[in-house]
Parts: C-alpha cells; structure tokens; sequence
C-alpha cells in the first residue's frame, strides 16, 4: 500500500478548516469596496399588473441611488432564447422587471438601491406600488382533470416510457389489488445561505459576479444573453455554496438584479434576499399521484400503473421524472406510466433534491406496501420476489445492479428478520413500534466537462475545473483523484474550482459531479502524467525509457516503472532537472456513449427504519434507519456517508414535516420562514447507519462512480411512512405525515 | 373582475432614517468603533461594517441559530439583536475561536466527525455548541441534541454534529453515559 | 425596518419617563420578539428604551415564602435558577420546552409574557389582520389555521398566545408587577392577557407606558405533582400546537389541589379553574381525567385546519394528569425526561 492511494478511504474535507473557522467566503462575503446594497419588493397579489410604482417617494430619501422597476428598466435583450439557462425547461423564461404583469405572488417587481442594507429594506418597505388584480387560482385540485403531457423537456428530462403489456386488464382480473391516491404539497429548498450576488464593478461593463450558484458557467451564459456583455466582461465566481439543492441550478432573480444595478450604476453591488423571498423561486411542485398495483397469486407483480399531476407555472413547462422509476424498480410485464402538468398561478416549479424521484418514489413504495400487506407477504419478500433483473423500460440490463445487496444487508443491519408482519403487534405502554423498509433508484449520470492540471517545480500540483461546492465534497474529492493519479500526498493538491475563468464544468446537481468533474480531472491528471513521462523519458539514461504511459505509475511522488519499482523518478527532482517552471495540461472528459449505451446506468439503495407513535398524542419519533447504498466506487467514506446521512434527513423531512401551505385566496404560501416551514432539528434525529455496499463498474465511467447525493434520500420518506403503518394500521397518504393525521 | 389595491400603505408617513454614531464592541478581544444606526442589527454589523463575514445570516429572524455568537460568553443570536446593544459587551465570533492553522478543539472535532457539508451553518453551530460548553449543562446525547437544536442545518449533517459535541464534552469529562 | 432612536435606561423611572417622552416608543426587552416584528415592519415604533439591562434581572426570595422573577432576569436564568428548579420545575420545563438556548439566553421574562402572536397574518403585512390593522379583517377565518385558538377566540380574531412560559405562569398564578407613569400596581396573572374580543389588538391589560418590573411567585408550586407538556411539529424549536400544564396535590389517591392550564389554543395562556374545581376532591384516575378534559374542551370550536386541536387538547390533559399524578415528567420529548 503507497501512502498516495486515497480513493476510498475518508480524509477529512481539505476545505474543513476553512468551513469551521468562518474564512470560507461565500458570494455576499466579498466585501469590494464602495458595495451599494440592493433590496427586492415583490408582488403581493398572484395575478394581475402593477399599475404605478411611486418610485419619487422613496428616491427623495437621501441614501437611495435607484429603484428599477419594468418602468425604466433599460432595454434589455428581446428574444426569450437570451433567457434561457441550461436548464430552462420548455415555455418562457421569467423575466425579473420585464412587465407589468404579474404572474405569481411574490413576484419582484422592484430593486431599491441604496447606500445601507438598512436603508434600501426600509426604502423598499415604504415603496409605494399599485396593482390592479385579477382572479388567480392556486389549488391543484381544481386542475384534476386539466392535466396536460408536456410537449417538451428540460435536460434530464425523459418522457414515460410507452406502456407495456394490458395493465388494466391484469389490474381488473387479480385477485389482489390496490388502488390509491398519494400527495403532497408544494417544497422549497430553503438552503441555509440565502440567495446573494456580490457584484464587482471593474469599469467599462467589466463585472465579477460573486453568486450562490450551482453553476457558474450557466449563470454566465444567462447574463452575457440578458445584458449582452462579452464573457470576458462577465467573469462569474462561487468558491462556496451555503447548500443549493437544486435551488442554484438556474440564475436567480437576485443575480439579476444585482447585474443590472452594478451596470446602471456603474458601482459594486450586493442583493440579497429574504428568507421569505426564498420562497418565491422555485419549489419542488405540489403533486397528485395515483398507483394500481395487482399481484399474480405468486406474489409477482401482475399489473402496476402510476400516474402523477403536478403544478407549474404560466409561463413554463417544468418537468421532472416522477413516474418513469416505477417501471424498471420492479419486474412486472404489465405496466403503464402517465405524467401530467396542469398550470397554476404560480412560479416555476424548480428541481429539488432527487428531482421528480423524491416525488414518485414514496408513491410507488408505499403503494408497494400497501399491496405487500393485500398480498399477506413481508414488504421485503414482495420486493425479492418482484426484483428486476433488466431495465423493462428500455429492455437493457443495468451496467451494475447490487440492491439485493442492499437489502440483505440492510436488512441484517436493522434486524428485520424479528419483525411480526402484523401492525400494531409491538408496543411499550402508549408507544407504538413500527418497521418499514423501502428502496430507490436514480440515475448514474456523466456529463461533458473540463479540467486542468499543472504542477509546478517545487512538486506542487494545481488542478482546476469550474465546477462548484455545496457541500457535496468537490474539493476534497477532486484533490484524492488527482493526488491518487499523480501519486502526490492531499497537502501537495490544491484543486480550484467555481470561477468561469476555469474550464468548464457541468452544473453541480443529479449526483453527476463526481462522474463528470472527477473524470475530467483524472483524465487531465493523466495527460499530465504522459506529458511527464515525456519529459523523464528526454533526461540523459532515463530509466524509464520506452516506457509506454500504461506501463508506469505514479506513487509517493514517484515516477516509476509499474513491473520494476526500482526504476523510477522523483518528480520533483526531474521538474527541477528539466529547468521547466511548471507542466501543465487540461483535457476534456465525456461519457463513454459507446461502451454505456447497451446499459441502463443506475443507482439503489434499501432503507429501513423504526418510528415509535404515541398512540394517544399522534406525535412520531423515528429512532434507527439503516440506509444500504449501492452507487458504484465511493471515493470518499466520509463525506460519502455525510451525503447520505443528509439524505435521511431529508427524507425523514419530508415523511413527517415539510410543506409549504398556499392560501388560496391570495394565492401566497403562508408559512414562509424557518420557524413555519419546518425542517428536522438536531433533536428529531434518529440514530442512522449507513452501509455502503460494495459495487464495481467499469462501463458507467472510468472511475467507476455512480453519485450519492439523490439515491440516499430516496426509500427513506417511504420507509418511514410504511413504519407508521406497521406501528399504528393506519395508513397515511398524504404527506407529511403530522401528529394530527395520526389522531 | 380586477381589483385595485397598493401595497405598503405609509402609515407613519415617511420617517427620515436617523443618523449613526460611534458604536464601541469588543470583538474577539479587539476594541472596534463603528459608525452605525441604532437599526444596524449585531449581525450586521459584524458581516457588513466589521467585514467578519464567519457568523452567518441564515434567516435574519432568529429561526436557524446560523448568526449564533457569544456575549459575554453566552450564545445569542446575533441577527435578533441591535448592535446598540452591545457597547462594551465582549463578543466572540468564530474568528475569535480559532483560525484555519489553529483550531480550537471544538473546530477541530467538526472537521474530524464531518459536522457539516455546506458548511454554513457551521460557524453558527460551533458558536452554540462553545455556549452549550460554557453553560455545562449537556451531559448525555439526548441533552447535546436538545441543546443544539437552536441551529438548523439544510444539509442534515446533525449526527456529526452531536457526534463532535460529545467528543469535546467527553474530553471535558462531562459526558455521562 | 422603519428607523428608530435608541436609548438605554438606568433605573425604572428613568425608563418610564424616556418612554412618556417619546411618542410611539417601545420597551426592548431582549429583543428577540420586537426587533423580528420590526423587520417585518409589523411593528414601527419610533423609539427604543432598552430596559434589558436594568437591575431588574435578580431572582429573590419574598417574605411571603413566595419567589421574584425579575422582569429583565433572561428566560435561561429563570429556568436554571436553582430554587426555580427545586419549587417551580413546571415552570423550568415550561421555559425549556420553547424557543433555543439562544433566544432563551436573550429573552426576557417581561419579554415572553408581551410576546406577540405567531398567526402567520399577523406576520405578513401584505394580508389583512384585525390585530395589526383593527378592522382590515381576518384572514385566519376561512384560511389557513393550523396554529389558531379553539378556545375564546372571537370574530374579530382567532390568534393564540404563543408562550410556553406563560402556560406554568398561569397555572402557578404569580402576580405581575408593573410600574408606570401613574404609579405602581399588581396584576394578577389571570388578569394580565385578554381575550380578542373586538379589539384584537390588545394582547394585555398593559396602559401605554407601563413597564413590567417583576413576577411574583406564590409559595405553592406543585413541586411533587406537575407536568408541563407540549406537542409541536417537531421535537424542539417549534410552536406548540397544545401544551398543557398541570400541578397536582394528593393526598393518598386523591386529589386536593390542582391548576390546569393550557397553551396553544386561546389568545391568552387558558387556565380553567372551573376543570380545577372539577378535579378537586376527586380520585386521580382515567375516568376523572377524561371527565375533566371533555368538560376543558365542551365549548371548543374549530376553524377548519386546526380543529384537530380539540381532540389533541383532549388526549393532552388526559395524559398531562396522568402524568403529574405519576409524580413526574414524562412528556413525548426524550429530552425532558432526564430534567427534574
Ligand atoms: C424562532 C423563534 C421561536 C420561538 N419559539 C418559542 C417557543 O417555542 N415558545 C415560547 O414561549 N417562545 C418562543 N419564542 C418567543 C420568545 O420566547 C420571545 O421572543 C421572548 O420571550 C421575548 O422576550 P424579549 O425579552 O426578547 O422581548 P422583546 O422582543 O424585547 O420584547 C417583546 C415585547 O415586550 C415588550 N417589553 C419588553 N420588556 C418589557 C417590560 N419590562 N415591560 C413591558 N413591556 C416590555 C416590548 O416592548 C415588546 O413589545 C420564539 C421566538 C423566536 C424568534
Ligand atoms: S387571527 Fe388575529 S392575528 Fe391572525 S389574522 Fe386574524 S386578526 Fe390577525
Ligand atoms: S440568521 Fe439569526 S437565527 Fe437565522
Ligand atoms: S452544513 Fe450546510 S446547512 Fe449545515
């Protein structure tokens, strides 16, 4: 074992230290001189227009330099296409101060500028704006029969695959069948930092955007469209994200905002928003879901449908992938999958953790245990006996598929094999005892993306690709896989990332970075490697002369033959012999089209978890969940289990606690803060263990990883509702599941 | 039918803003005069006048615990409180814990145990947990979960959390099982 | 946030007077309840006495055998004070089972009682509310109101008192001393928060310039027989939706003494002396518990979203009982389990 091999084990995060003492500088914490802070107003009425904004008032306060409005917002680009992001989904892009029509509550509809964060809140609170306001409708429900299929997609998006087989006909000639309703409302990311632009004046239209974005590179491509500057005038940077979730995947209103007033004012400017103006920019979409499932008296799967209506806005078709899961997580030769919008008075919905998944996946696993129960079959014996060896909804096999895995050892974990099927049957006093389990897929993802990499005399190696940091690990990750190719210790890395002036990176979200970035960085890695080689290979008697790249190897800051240790160099002594300051390459990695697509690339995982109810007060505490993840090679056990450890909260969040409640009537969610919209507390944990399930794949990409920030947050939501069941015979389908539903 | 309707009605008419004046707080054992309004908010003035940007503003309603800083060695938050407040008061951010080369025990056990992802929430949360260590009042894993539930993390990263409380608590010899 | 001056007060008539002197001034206790309506601009007060650091904060024996919280001591120092522990730990636990160990170690006792409503209305100046702007309407009638009063609510208003403190003040039924520009006087604290009526926007009996300067304790404090328990969205840093507090004196399995108050379902802390009269004299058992809650419960009304409420309170007092009668707290929370 070298000291240099540091893929798999789990170091500490090399931003650590940065993180845990407050000198990680996220984008409102670039503090350019002579800031002018901006601040939003936004609509208090869902649909109509703004009639007049009595901008004179507030401008007569000394200290306010601007308010913009679609009053005198300056010309700005025309065609839609300019607004378009990389991941705009079909329709019209939103654009902030663009016209008086107001299409969603909370809306902006102004930026006051001034001279102190004090001044333009209170500038904008006296800003007087007048609406004239039309009837607006909120509610789903009144859309159940209005649903449309979208025409087009958004990246990622997949529409369901055609049915197969004669589901209805199965359904209606079982014996054994379920039929149910699922929901929940609408959800918002609400990461911990808010969202915040710190934009640099450079003179002449030259700007740096400092921005909370989950890709650096779109929201470029989204401003150089909106304001037509050149890329090389509009250098956007995020070092450090407070948390995205899919939040930052597309440019927010603030970076907006702040652009323009940096370019009005020809000054440095931040705008940040408010907590409750993180509720105006994008939720994972409140959704309807309907399941049929029927059984084979064997206990397969004679039919299974799943269908989902969701919300968007007027003005976009978001879509996500809620049903297409259902159709290849479980064998079944009879099944149809629907997937309908129905457009609402309200904002684009936008990707959230596990987009569109984290929405079906508690459809299908609670309906799976609900049917598991018709069957009079143990939830985990059903899921063996329905285990799917291909793809059905592409007839492919999976390049690599260890759920079995997952819930044997999950299973053995938690101890489910002493589980009485009964509900109810495990009690202490008023406390009711349930176990639950289920499973999820997603999908292993690799995008196109760039790196760099160049080491120096001194034997220091830099690595750089745009990509970003929100707490998944980038750094740390990217500086084992450089430092593992280029056989160097983590100290003698430094990976750079988040900074258009980097090559370009992919946005960071679908569990894909690792895959892509980290290929990118190995790859460039690698053409470092040979130029090196190279290099020795001109040193006078070389040792590793004809030596082809594959037959070398990189170790403890060693080049050396891999068949012959003994002859070899030291890095730094050949950078310093060759007289050159520095080597340097940069490559591009893309997924391997060839080699993947005979495959369906995904992920899984298994989860079980224990809830105790009281039977009396309805309130649940979930105690143990044991999460089993099979995504491919880990390279990190630290920030890997991290990844998943939030996974469960987020899915224990989301059985039990979040929703975003809209008032019909003025059509604006009501609980629009932290202390409203709750999220779990230190206090609601339970205690989680997390197994990482050994899993090998060369055809998904060269490092053989998979991503774990969605797949560990999906079965969990599900798991804990199936739990529930098993505690108390009640079986709750719309979540979250609250005290009083328990009642 | 369309309605008519203006949002923020003046009622108190248009108060003008009141001017600022020297403000004097002790941060992180440095003397520091700044020049604020009695409406700059301690958070604030710590991230926007002081440029100490570590203490964090996650809600700016006193609803995440990420602005947590200690006054006079108790944990507040700092975004629920004028800095008026705070003249002469001695106030510990996260840059008064520890630096990057020179972490405090507390800092140190975040980065070992993983306390964290994004990472922002986590100045707030070692700011608590040092007051929880002050206040010597969390001695079993359920009392270090209640007592750090004053600071919300998105990312989920609790069980690290508690996970480097303890260790600290337990080195301290206050744990008991 | 609209702008304010600021000053700090030095005793209690230097406070009394700054505060007459300006016109729509407030006292800032801790700030943790003013200084966030301020952002909000739900308040806009154009004037700040800081009180919180007048020597009020002491926490002293009466002669009376009773106990004084001052009004500027911290919720934190109330709930850990020693003797608070030892005679009132309902209220201990009351104090601890709300906001943070932050906000706990800012707020003030004066503080939590003028705390106003969370009605998520009231919060957002862009809706109606009858508390922030008498005769805008209310936009909790008919909307979302899982937070809302059950109990005494009116037409005008359906909030609820938002304190977990006040609910064991209430059943430990202390004094509140105020000072004001007329002079000094005691309220008692059944008498202290109000019922909305049609004037919802007085939380309190408060006149305008009076400043809370202590709470005094009465001797009994149910240290034997208590329990202070909350229910909520999650285990800790949420609202009650109920809580219920209880003090009990038995004599063999009978009870002779009892308070019964209630949190989360009324705009003021709900003590009901007439489930009090209820309970006394009585053998603590399932049935008298059960008796007791319907009657706590018999004029409930629900508005839609919250009347889940009045079965929840229900269940509540009957396990609240239980539980004091057992001798101790045992609420759902684990946390609590290992205090007192
Ligand atoms: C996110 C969050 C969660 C919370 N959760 C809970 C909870 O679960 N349970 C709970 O009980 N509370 C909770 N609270 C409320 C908290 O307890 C109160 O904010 C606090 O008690 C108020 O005290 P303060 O000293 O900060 O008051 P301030 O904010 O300073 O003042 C509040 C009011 O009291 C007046 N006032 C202050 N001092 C005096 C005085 N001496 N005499 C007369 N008037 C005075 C002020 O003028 C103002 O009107 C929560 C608060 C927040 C922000
Ligand atoms: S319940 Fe009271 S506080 Fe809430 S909206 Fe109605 S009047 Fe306002
Ligand atoms: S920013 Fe202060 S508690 Fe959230
Ligand atoms: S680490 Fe991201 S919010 Fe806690």
């Amino acid at each position: 074992m070298s000291q240099t091999d540091h893929i798999g084990k789990g170091p500490n995060r090399v931003d650590g230290p940065l993180k845990v003492s407050g000198t990680a500088h996220y984008a409102g914490e670039f503090n350019v001189p002579n800031l002018a802070y901006g601040y939003v107003v936004n609509s208090p009425i869902a649909k109509g227009k703004v009639v007049q904004v009595h901008a004179d008032e507030v401008l007569a306060l000394p200290g306010v330099l601007a308010v913009y409005s679609h009053e005198n917002v300056p010309h700005l680009a025309w065609f839609d296409r300019s607004y378009k992001d990389l991941l705009a989904p079909g329709g019209s892009p939103f654009r902030p101060l663009h016209s008086p029509d107001i299409t969603f509550n909370q809306q902006p509809v102004a930026l006051v500028m001034a001279e102190t964060f004090e001044l333009a809140r209170y500038a904008a609170a006296l800003l007087r704006v007048d609406y004239e306001q039309e009837k607006h409708e909120t509610n789903l429900e009144t859309k159940r029969t209005e649903g449309y299929l979208p025409g087009g997609g958004k990246l990622g998006y997949a529409p369901p695959p055609p049915p197969r087989g004669n589901p209805e006909k199965a359904w209606k000639n079982a014996d054994q069948k379920i039929e149910a309703e699922y929901t929940h409302g609408a959800q918002h990311h609400n990461p911990m930092e808010l969202f915040t632009s710190t934009v640099e004046w450079l003179g002449k239209d030259k700007i740096t955007v400092y921005d909370k974005t989950q890709g650096v590179f779109n929201v470029q491509r989204y401003l150089t469209g909106v304001f037509g500057l050149s890329k090389d005038n509009c250098r956007v940077v995020s070092q450090f994200m407070g948390g995205g979730f899919g939040s930052g995947l597309r440019p927010q209103y603030s970076v907006f905002m702040a652009t323009l007033a940096a370019l009005e004012l020809k000054r440095s400017v931040r705008v940040t928003l408010t907590r409750q103006q993180m509720f105006s920019i994008g939720h994972r979409p409140n959704t309807l879901q309907f399941v049929k499932l029927a059984t084979n008296p064997d206990g397969s799967l004679a039919s299974l449908q799943h269908h989902a209506l969701h919300e968007t806005s007027l003005f976009e078709d978001y879509t996500e992938n809620v049903v297409n899961w259902s159709g290849m997580q479980y064998q079944c030769d009879n099944v149809k999958l629907g997937y309908q919008l129905a457009q609402l008075d309200v904002y684009s919905p936008q990707d959230m953790r596990a987009p569109g998944a984290a929405t079906g996946n508690p459809g299908i696993e609670i309906a799976m245990d609900e049917m598991a129960y018709a069957a009079g079959l143990d939830p985990l014996e059903f899921r063996f006996r329905n285990y799917a060896e291909r793809d059905q909804n592409v007839d492919k096999p999976f390049s690599s598929k260890k759920l079995r895995e997952c819930y044997r050892e999950g299973a053995a974990k938690f101890g489910w094999d002493k589980r009485p099927l009964e509900p109810r049957s495990m009690r202490e006093g008023h406390l009711l005892t349930g176990w639950g389990m289920a499973g999820g897929v997603w999908d292993a993802m690799q995008m196109p993306s760039r790196a760099s990499a160049r080491i120096t005399a001194d034997g220091r190696l830099l690595v750089l690709s745009g990509a970003g940091e929100n707490g998944a690990g980038t750094y740390t990750i990217m500086t084992q896989i450089a430092a593992e190719t280029l056989g160097l210790p983590l100290e003698a890395v430094t990976f750079e990332l988040g900074d258009t002036d980097q090559p370009q990176a992919p946005l960071q979200g679908g569990s894909w970075t690792a895959a892509s970035v980290g290929t990118a960085v190995k790859n460039a890695c690698d053409a470092l490697g040979e130029k090196l080689l190279k290099l020795a290979q001109k040193q006078k008697d070389s040792p590793l002369k004809d030596a082809d790249y594959d037959e070398v190897e990189f170790v403890n800051g060693q080049l050396r033959l891999r068949r012959d240790p003994d002859r070899a160099v030291v890095l730094r002594d050949l950078l310093q012999a060759s007289g050159v300051t520095q080597v340097e390459a940069e490559s591009t990695a893309l997924p391997n089209m060839l080699k993947q697509n005979g495959y369906s690339l995904h992920s899984h995982n298994a989860v079980f978890a224990e809830v105790q109810v009281d039977e009396d007060l309805g309130t649940v505490r979930v105690t143990r969940v044991v999460n089993a993840v099979a995504a491919g090679r880990i390279l990190n056990r630290k920030t890997a289990r991290s990844q998943v450890l939030g996974g469960v909260v987020w899915g224990l969040s989301m059985a039990l606690m979040e929703e975003t409640i809209m008032d019909h009537k003025f059509g604006r969610y009501v609980n629009h803060n932290y202390a409203e919209y709750h999220i779990p507390v230190n206090a609601d944990m339970p205690h989680i263990d997390v197994l990482f399930v050994h899993e090998d794949d060369d055809i998904v990409n060269p490092l053989g990883v998979k991503g774990i920030g969605e797949v560990g947050m999906l079965g969990v939501t599900a798991a804990i509702a199936n739990a529930i069941f098993h505690a108390t015979g009640k079986r709750v389908r719309d979540l979250p599941i609250m005290l009083d539903k328990l009642l | 039918m369309s309605q008519l309707l203006t949002s923020a009605p003046h009622r108190g008419g248009l108060p003008a803003p009141v001017p600022t004046g020297p403000v004097r707080l002790h941060i992180n054992g440095e003397t520091r005069t700044l020049q604020l309004a009695p409406w700059t908010s301690l958070l604030d003035a710590l991230r926007e006048y002081a440029h100490l940007t570590g203490t964090k503003k996650g809600c700016d309603h006193g609803q995440c615990g990420a602005c947590t800083v200690l006054v006079n060695g108790r944990r507040i938050n700092s975004c629920l409180t004028l800095a008026v407040m705070h003249e002469d008061d001695d106030i510990t951010t996260i840059e008064g814990l520890g630096t990057p080369d020179n972490l405090s025990p507390l800092q140190q056990a975040f980065v070992d145990h993983d306390a964290f992802q994004c990472g922002y929430c986590t100045p707030g949360q070692i700011c608590s947990a040092q007051g929880l260590l002050n206040e010597g009042r969390a001695h079993s894993e359920a009392e270090i979960k209640e007592l750090m539930s004053g600071n919300l993390c998105r990312c989920g990263a609790y069980t690290g959390i508690l996970n480097a409380v303890q260790e600290v608590v337990a080195a301290q010899g206050e744990m008991v099982k | 946030m609209y702008p304010f001056t600021y000053s700090r007060a030095t005793d209690v008539a230097d406070a009394v007077r700054d505060k007459a002197g300006h016109g729509a001034s407030a006292y800032l206790g801790g700030g943790t309840n003013l200084i966030d309506l301020m952002k909000y601009n739900v308040e806009q007060p154009a004037h700040l006495v800081n009180v919180a650091k007048l020597p009020l904060d002491k926490i002293e024996d009466l002669p009376d055998g009773g106990l004084r919280l001052g009004a500027t001591a911290t919720n934190a120092d109330t709930a850990w004070n020693e003797q608070v522990k030892a005679r009132y730990p309902m209220l201990n636990q009351a104090i601890l089972a709300g906001a943070s160990p932050q906000l706990r170690n800012a707020a003030t006792n004066a503080g939590n009682l003028m705390q106003r409503t969370r009605c998520y209305y009231f919060y957002d100046i862009e809706t109606p509310c009858n508390k922030r702007e008498p005769g805008s309407g209310c936009s909790a009638i008919g909307g979302y109101n899982r937070i809302h009063a059950i109990l005494g609510a009116s037409e005008a208003c359906i909030a609820t008192h938002p304190s977990d403190m006040c609910v064991a003040l209430a059943a430990l039924a202390p004094t509140v001393r105020v000072s004001g520009p007329n002079g000094e006087r005691s309220i008692a604290f059944e008498d202290f928060h109000r019922l909305p009526g049609d004037q919802p926007q007085y939380d309190n009996i408060l006149a305008e310039g009076e400043l809370i300067t202590s709470l005094d304790l009465p001797e009994k404090g149910f240290a034997k027989n208590f329990t202070y328990l909350k229910l909520r969205d999650r285990h800790s840093y949420a609202f009650a939706l109920v809580s219920v507090a209880v003090g009990l004196e038995l004599e063999g399995n009978t009870i002779t003494d009892a308070r019964l108050a209630l949190g989360g379902v009324a705009h003021k802390p709900w003590r009901d002396k007439s489930a009090e009269q209820l309970l006394k004299g009585q053998p603590a058992t399932a049935e008298t518990f059960g008796r007791v809650a319907a009657h706590v419960v018999a004029n409930a009304v629900g508005q839609g979203s919250n009347d889940f409420k009045i079965e929840l309170a229900r269940r509540a007092i009957v396990r609240a009982l239980q539980q004091a009668t057992e001798g101790r707290q045992r609420a759902t929370d684990a946390f609590l389990n290992s205090n007192p």
